[in-house]
């Protein structure tokens, strides 16, 4: 093995690691918004150490550029992907069953049009509603 | 008919790669687990969004294993269609909670 072949060695190993606590924080973290964290951030840097690996083991330009497009996809599009989710399941899972350490968006979010406010209204109007339990 | 440049990795590198695509189906293993266990849906669609990550990956590691650079745009078509898939999931169950 030479010079870049021990490179993408230990970008596969890196990358296959990360990619394997990200599947083992799924599992095994206890509410949807920490195992969303082990998803997005565990996942999306273990996915792009492979991504590197590849670009470094063939080392051409052509290989380059598309390692470096599946790159930025993946960092572009990750957060924005477990923004959205995140933010559909606070409307939409059961706040009984969520066991959150501390919900600092409570009473923050209007209920009608789902807009932010930064702090809760004198009048109490922007109390968030009891959303129905949803069967799965 | 050309057919795409073949590099072939030496035999250290081949078992590097057998390595991390056995990590790679037991983490998603793990992640299928919790698309069947999944207490609500939001769970099932990040489990999800995770598995296509490690289906990424796995893609660009066969790329490596048999010297095919061109496997990778089925990568990179991938990293697109994930994105859309999860963002119609959120779509949809932000609609159900709160019609």
């Amino acid at each position: 093995m030479n010079m870049s072949e021990l490179l993408t060695a230990f970008l596969l190993i890196v990358g296959s690691g990360f990619c394997m606590i990200a599947g083992i924080g799924v599992l095994r973290m206890p509410d949807l918004f920490t195992r969303m964290q082990a998803s997005a951030k565990a996942g999306t840097l273990g996915v792009g150490c492979i991504v590197l690996g590849v670009a470094t083991n063939f080392q051409d330009l052509k290989v380059a550029a598309e390692a470096s497009l599946i790159i930025a996809f993946l960092f572009l599009t990750a957060p924005i992907a477990s923004h959205l989710i995140a933010r559909a399941a606070y409307f939409a899972v059961d706040t009984k069953n969520r066991r959150l350490e501390c919900d600092e968006l409570a009473g923050c979010y209007d209920p009608e049009t789902h807009t932010l406010a930064s702090e809760r209204p004198k009048d109490g109007v922007w109390i968030r509603r009891d959303v129905p339990e949803i069967d799965d | 008919m050309i057919l795409a440049k073949s590099l072939m990795p030496s035999d250290g590198l081949q078992l590097i790669c057998s390595i991390a695509l056995i990590v790679l189906g037991i983490a998603m293993f793990l992640t299928v687990y919790r698309i069947l266990r999944g207490p609500s849906l939001p769970d099932r669609v990040v489990a999800l969004d995770l598995l296509a990550y490690f289906a990424t990956g796995a893609i660009c590691i066969y790329a490596i294993q048999f010297g095919r650079s061109s496997l990778l745009i089925v990568a990179v078509v991938m990293a697109l269609i994930l994105f859309l898939g999860t963002a119609a999931f959120a779509y949809y169950i932000e609609k159900r909670a709160n019609p």
